[in-house]
């Protein structure tokens, strides 16, 4: 904290601070009040003498009732979850063992492999979209979810391994090592004792991994066609700009509703996931 | 209850060889000590002994069965870690249940063995607590009631009280010796702190480098050490050493240097007679060091200038300027010394020890 006058907590402390969060919040506040303003309103020129371009006065929820009822906002909601969610589920499984078995085990190559699969993740998707463009359509993937189920591990795998190798790391190894002594396998020492212990980690990992994923926007672009099977990001931006025309109301409201379910597990698992990231493990 | 066997124990890490062809036994029920500096290979041979090291060559039998090859699980020992090792996410009756748990033991027994073993420790009201609830003392008590509960062959300690400060150490320490005279069990403790070895040790094995200089029960290593090494690893303050030329007078043999000239006591001059002619090196504890009377032979006196006094209370330690090297003296408390004082002291030719200059071995 700031000590001092008070003077000096407002300047170094509460005027940035409240600057900084109307910065960030100022694009969901901008989503809310596009999403509930009538289409007169919307399309109104800025030099009219009525504009309100940061409130209205005639909120309508016709623009969310549109997008629920007239467009695939709900299927495409749940083809991003049902995705996101298993591809998450499959990245922190390998990213667990992979993560364990690089800070703990000693094999040959242990070193390397942990860079290469750092490398890995530092290849852009932009270029990787292409190969994997190709295998999708051998494997006859493409425009299912399984597409981006199995291309989304490509990037999670190596984020999930990395988090989880440094908090492995983190948790002294003798609690590992007490317990062998106390009759536990390797296997049970990692069942009994790292992974409870490891908790904010993977909770940080896995809330990581669906993010990346719920966001994800250029594998879904390419490798789904059909409307019916799109995800959320895609859905939205394609379905709801046809040539030039921008339906906004409905633009914003999908864009609020689909952050929706990301801001809510953040919420509530907020305290974990910072503690996942600080690395703290109270002994 | 079993012996612990080690025989020509090595282990080499790439190129670096830790411990050397290491021997001991550690008899059934006794409570044997491995102290060193660090980096002398005590620990990795406790964790060899445990099976947390891998047995580079050389064999480690519990009991009568070699455990080479036996994980940790299987040796039926217990071990206490220098960092306390708790399960952060347990509470403390799980954590000392967690053993038995492991070995499928039925609740009842797992219930009564941890009542019995909190008992002892007097951890009975923190059964419930997380360790991080729990003072370092607390900490360690329920680490060893992790231990005790087990019931296991053999106990191991790597350095269990050195995260403790400095009063609750010595404290601890006697509650280790009344727990291992209450269970009897076989006891290899790892420490770095040679008081503790001393006072907790049936006998005390000296490492350095990853090689036994000595094993023996405290009073042997204090008294007969075998090298150089040992007698000033052993003993606080550390023993004096001088470098002093032996000399084949008219009366016998002299050991001197610029600062002392001693006539070499009989009992000695056997032993020391091959060295006339060369220098080797004498200890002196600071505790054998006494202020000379009027009755002392002149030829064990010798003069030494105080430059600090360092009162303790139950003694006070001199510093001494003999010649051109430092020794330190503990005395009396009722010896007035201040500094600048000149002071003359008297050696007894029972407490000298002589080591050879090169091999450092006593002589």
């Amino acid at each position: 904290m700031i000590e001092g006058a008070k003077w000096r907590r407002w300047v170094y402390f509460y005027i940035p601070l409240g600057a900084f969060i109307f910065w960030l919040l100022f694009p969901f506040y901008w989503m809310l009040v596009t999403s509930v303003r009538p289409d007169r309103e919307l399309y109104r020129p800025w030099m009219a003498p009525n504009y309100t371009p940061f409130w209205t006065a005639h909120p309508t929820l016709v623009h969310i009732i549109d997008l629920l009822t007239e467009t695939l906002f709900t299927r495409w909601m749940l083809n991003t979850l049902f995705i996101a969610i298993f591809s998450t589920v499959i990245s922190l499984l390998c990213g667990v063992f992979a993560g364990y078995a690089l800070s703990r085990l000693k094999f040959p190559f242990a070193g390397s492999l942990g860079t290469g699969i750092f490398i890995t993740y530092l290849v852009p998707q932009t270029l990787l979209f292409i190969p994997l463009a190709d295998i999708i359509r051998n494997f006859q993937l493409g425009d299912t979810p399984w597409a981006l189920i199995l291309t989304y591990p490509t990037f999670l795998i190596p984020f999930c391994t990395w988090l989880l190798m440094g908090y492995f790391k983190a948790i002294p190894r003798e609690l590992e090592e007490c317990a062998r002594i106390d009759g536990a396998t390797r296997w049970k020492a990692m069942i009994y004792i790292i992974i409870p212990i490891a908790v904010p980690g993977i909770l940080s990992a896995g809330i990581f991994a669906f993010t990346l994923s719920w966001n994800e926007f250029i594998y879904a672009l390419v490798f789904l066609s059909s409307a019916q099977q799109k995800t959320v990001s895609v859905g939205v931006t394609s379905e709801l700009v046809r040539g030039d025309v921008f339906y906004w109301g409905q633009l914003m409201a999908g864009a609020l509703l689909g952050s929706i379910p990301v801001a809510f597990i953040y919420s509530f698992f907020v305290e974990h996931y910072v503690a996942g990231l600080t690395g703290s493990v109270k002994g | 209850m079993a012996r612990v066997l080690i025989r020509s124990l090595n282990k080499y890490y790439d190129d670096f060889h830790a411990v050397k062809d290491v021997n001991l036994e550690i008899r059934d029920k006794e409570f044997v000590v491995l102290v060193g500096p660090s980096g002398c290979g005590k620990t990795t041979t406790l964790r060899m002994v445990a099976g947390l090291e891998s047995i580079s060559s050389g064999q480690v039998l519990i009991g009568d069965t070699v455990v080479n090859e036996l994980p940790p699980m299987d040796r039926d020992i217990a071990m206490v870690f220098q960092n306390y090792a708790l399960y952060p996410h347990m509470s403390v009756y799980d954590n000392m249940g967690f053993g038995l748990k492991m070995r499928k033991v039925d609740r009842g027994e797992i219930r009564k063995r941890v009542y019995e073993a909190a008992d002892i420790l007097g951890i009975r009201d923190y059964l419930g607590r997380k360790p991080r609830q729990l003072s370092g003392g607390q900490r360690q008590r329920v680490a060893l009631g992790r231990a005790i509960v087990r019931h296991p062959q053999v106990f191991l300690f790597d350095e269990p009280l050195s995260n403790l400060d400095a009063k609750l150490r010595v404290q601890m320490r006697v509650e280790l010796k009344k727990l291992h005279n209450r269970l009897n069990t076989t006891a290899v403790y790892v420490t770095h702190d040679q008081v503790e070895a001393m006072t907790l040790g049936d006998r005390v094995v000296v490492m350095r480098g990853g090689v036994v200089q000595q094993v023996g029960e405290p009073l042997e290593l204090y008294n007969t050490p075998v090298n150089r090494f040992v007698a000033g690893f052993i003993g606080s303050p550390a023993m004096n050493f001088a470098s002093v030329h032996v000399t084949n007078g008219t009366s016998g043999l002299r050991a001197g240097n610029t600062g002392l000239a001693i006539d070499v006591p009989a009992e000695i001059s056997s032993r020391l007679a091959p060295y006339a002619g060369r220098d080797v090196i004498m200890g002196v504890r600071p505790e054998d060091l006494e202020v000379a009377n009027g009755g002392d032979p002149p030829g064990l006196c010798f003069e030494a200038l105080v430059e600090v006094v360092e009162r303790l209370g139950a003694e006070s330690l001199l510093d001494l300027q003999v010649g051109e090297q430092t020794m330190v003296a503990a005395v009396e408390p009722n010896v007035r010394a201040k500094r600048g004082d000149k002071l003359r002291f008297a050696l007894r030719p029972e407490r000298l020890h002589f080591f050879d200059t090169n091999s450092e071995a006593a002589i």
